[in-house]
C-alpha cells in the first residue's frame, strides 16, 4: 500500500484500515512526494529535504515560506488543509540559527509534511505570517512570538498570549533566558500584581458582540431575539 | 505520690479585668460553632489538586458532612478560599482580587505543594507559594493531597475557627498591600521564600 495515496471521502482507505507503521528506520524511509513536487516547483528556494523516522522535513528559504505554504494548501495535487502547529527551535549551539517549524497535514492524501525555515541570529527575527492562509496560525504565531520573540510580518494582532502584556523579562524559551526569570521573586511578584486584570481582557473583548456579523445565520437569529449565550 | 507537682506551680493567677465574661465566651462558642460547621468554600482550582478537591466534595468522601456542601463560585458569598493547584504570576492579581472580594470573616486553605511553595515549578512563571499574595490559614501538603488530607486540613481550620474570640479584633484585619508595590509582606521575605532548594539549584542553565 502506498501511504501517500489520495483517500476519497466516504471510500474505504487503500489497502484496508490504516495501521501504525512499525520498524520505521531513522533514515532512508520513502520521502513524501510533496517534497519532490516542491523541489521542481520552487527550485533553489528549497534548501534540502530530510526524512527522519519516516517524516519528511523540507528546509525552505525564509523569503519563500509564505508562497510555499500557500501553494501546498491550494494546489489540487497537495491539499494540505490542516496546519497543526507553528513553533520554533533554538539550539544550544550559539551560532546555530533559530528554526521556525510548520506542521502541515493533508487530510485527503493522508500526508504529513514538516516545513522548516532557518533564521540566523544577529539579525532581527522576522518571517512572513501565514495567517492569511490558515486562520489557525493566529494563536500559534502569537505563542511563538511570546516564547521566542519571532515577529511574524502580516499578523493582524501580534501580542503576547501566555505571558501578560506588561511582561518585561524577555522571551522565556530562548536559551539565554534563565530558568527562574531575570528578576528577583519579589520584583516578579510586584510586576505581576501591578497589572490590572481587566485592563487588557475586558468584557467587551471577551464578548462576541464585535463578531456578530460573522456568526452563523441560525445563531444570529437566536441572539437577535435576546437569547442569552450562557456567558 | 512523690510525683505530684510542687504546690507553688499549682497556683492560678486570675485578673478579672482581663477576662471576658460568661456571656461573651458563650456567645463566642455559639457563633464559632455555627461558623465552623457552615463554611462555604470558594474553589480556586487551577490544576490536578482541583480533581482531588472534586473527589473530596463527591459522595465517597462527602464534604457535606462538615457543612461544606455548598460550593460558592462567587467570592462574595464564600468563607474559605481553597486554592487547589499552582498559581502562575499571571493569576496573581486575580487571586488577590478574589480574596479582597470575599467578606469577613474569611479563611484560606492552600491545597497541595504547588499552591504552598511552588512545588516542582521553580521557574519563571509560577508564584512560589500563594502566601506571598494572600494570607494562608492552613497548608495541606501533598502532590496532590488525598481527600483525607484535605478533610484533615478542613478539620484543622474548623478547630481554628472554634478557638477564635470576638474580642480579638486582630484576626479580622483586612490585608492592606503597599499601595506602590502591591505587596503585603516585605520583598526580602518573598525572596527568601522563593529561594531555590534541593536539586533544583543545578537546573538553571542561564550560563549557556
Amino acid at each position: 500500500m502506498n501511504r501517500f495515496e489520495l483517500v476519497q471521502t466516504g471510500a474505504s482507505a487503500p489497502g484496508g484500515e490504516p495501521t501504525t507503521q512499525k520498524n520505521v528506520s531513522h533514515r532512508g524511509e520513502p520521502a513524501n512526494p510533496s517534497a519532490e513536487a516542491l523541489q521542481s516547483k520552487f527550485g533553489a528556494s528549497i534548501r534540502r529535504v530530510e526524512v527522519i523516522w519516516g517524516e519528511t522535513v523540507v528546509y525552505v528559504d525564509a523569503a519563500a515560506v509564505h508562497n510555499v505554504i500557500q501553494w501546498l494548501k491550494d494546489d489540487p495535487s497537495q491539499r494540505y488543509d490542516f496546519l497543526s502547529d507553528v513553533t520554533a527551535v533554538e539550539y544550544r549551539d550559539a551560532d546555530a540559527p533559530i528554526e521556525v517549524v510548520w506542521h502541515l497535514r493533508s487530510l485527503p492524501f493522508r500526508r504529513f509534511l514538516r516545513v522548516k525555515s532557518q533564521l540566523p541570529k544577529g539579525k532581527p527575527l522576522e518571517i512572513d505570517s501565514v495567517y492569511d492562509v490558515y486562520r489557525a496560525a493566529d494563536w500559534l504565531e502569537r505563542e511563538c512570538y511570546d516564547m521566542f520573540g519571532i515577529r511574524f510580518r502580516g499578523h493582524p494582532d501580534l501580542r503576547r498570549i501566555l505571558m501578560w502584556e506588561s511582561y518585561r523579562e524577555g522571551y522565556p524559551l530562548r536559551k539565554d533566558f534563565p530558568l527562574r526569570g531575570r528578576f528577583s521573586r519579589s520584583e516578579q511578584l510586584r510586576q505581576a500584581l501591578a497589572q490590572n486584570p481587566e485592563a487588557r481582557y475586558s468584557m467587551e473583548e471577551l464578548s462576541i458582540a464585535d463578531a456578530f456579523a460573522e456568526l452563523p445565520q441560525e445563531m444570529r437569529d437566536r441572539l437577535g431575539k435576546g437569547e442569552r449565550t450562557g456567558e | 505520690m512523690g510525683l505530684s507537682t510542687p504546690a507553688e506551680h499549682r497556683t492560678v493567677s486570675y485578673a478579672p479585668e482581663s477576662q471576658e465574661g460568661w456571656v461573651a465566651t458563650r456567645l463566642d462558642f455559639l457563633v464559632n460553632w455555627a461558623r465552623a460547621n457552615s463554611l462555604w468554600p470558594m474553589p480556586f482550582g487551577t490544576a490536578c489538586c482541583a480533581i482531588e478537591f472534586m473527589a473530596t466534595a463527591a459522595s465517597d468522601f462527602d464534604l457535606a458532612r462538615f457543612g461544606m456542601e455548598r460550593m460558592s463560585f462567587s467570592p462574595r458569598q464564600a468563607d474559605v478560599l481553597i486554592c487547589a493547584g499552582r498559581v502562575p504570576f499571571k493569576l496573581a492579581p486575580i487571586i488577590r482580587r478574589i480574596w479582597q472580594q470575599m467578606p469577613q470573616p474569611k479563611w484560606c486553605i492552600s491545597m497541595g505543594a504547588c499552591a504552598s511553595t511552588g512545588g516542582m515549578f521553580d521557574n519563571y512563571a509560577v508564584v512560589q507559594g500563594i502566601d506571598t499574595i494572600i494570607p494562608v490559614d492552613v497548608y495541606v501538603p501533598g502532590c496532590p493531597p488525598r481527600p483525607e488530607g484535605l478533610i484533615y486540613g478542613i478539620r484543622m481550620l474548623q478547630e481554628k475557627v472554634k478557638n477564635e474570640r470576638a474580642a480579638d479584633k486582630g484576626t479580622r484585619d483586612e490585608i492592606e498591600p503597599d499601595p506602590t508595590s502591591q505587596l503585603y509582606i516585605p520583598p526580602s521575605v518573598i525572596d527568601e521564600l522563593g529561594e531555590p532548594f534541593g536539586n533544583s539549584v543545578n537546573q538553571t542553565r542561564s550560563g549557556l
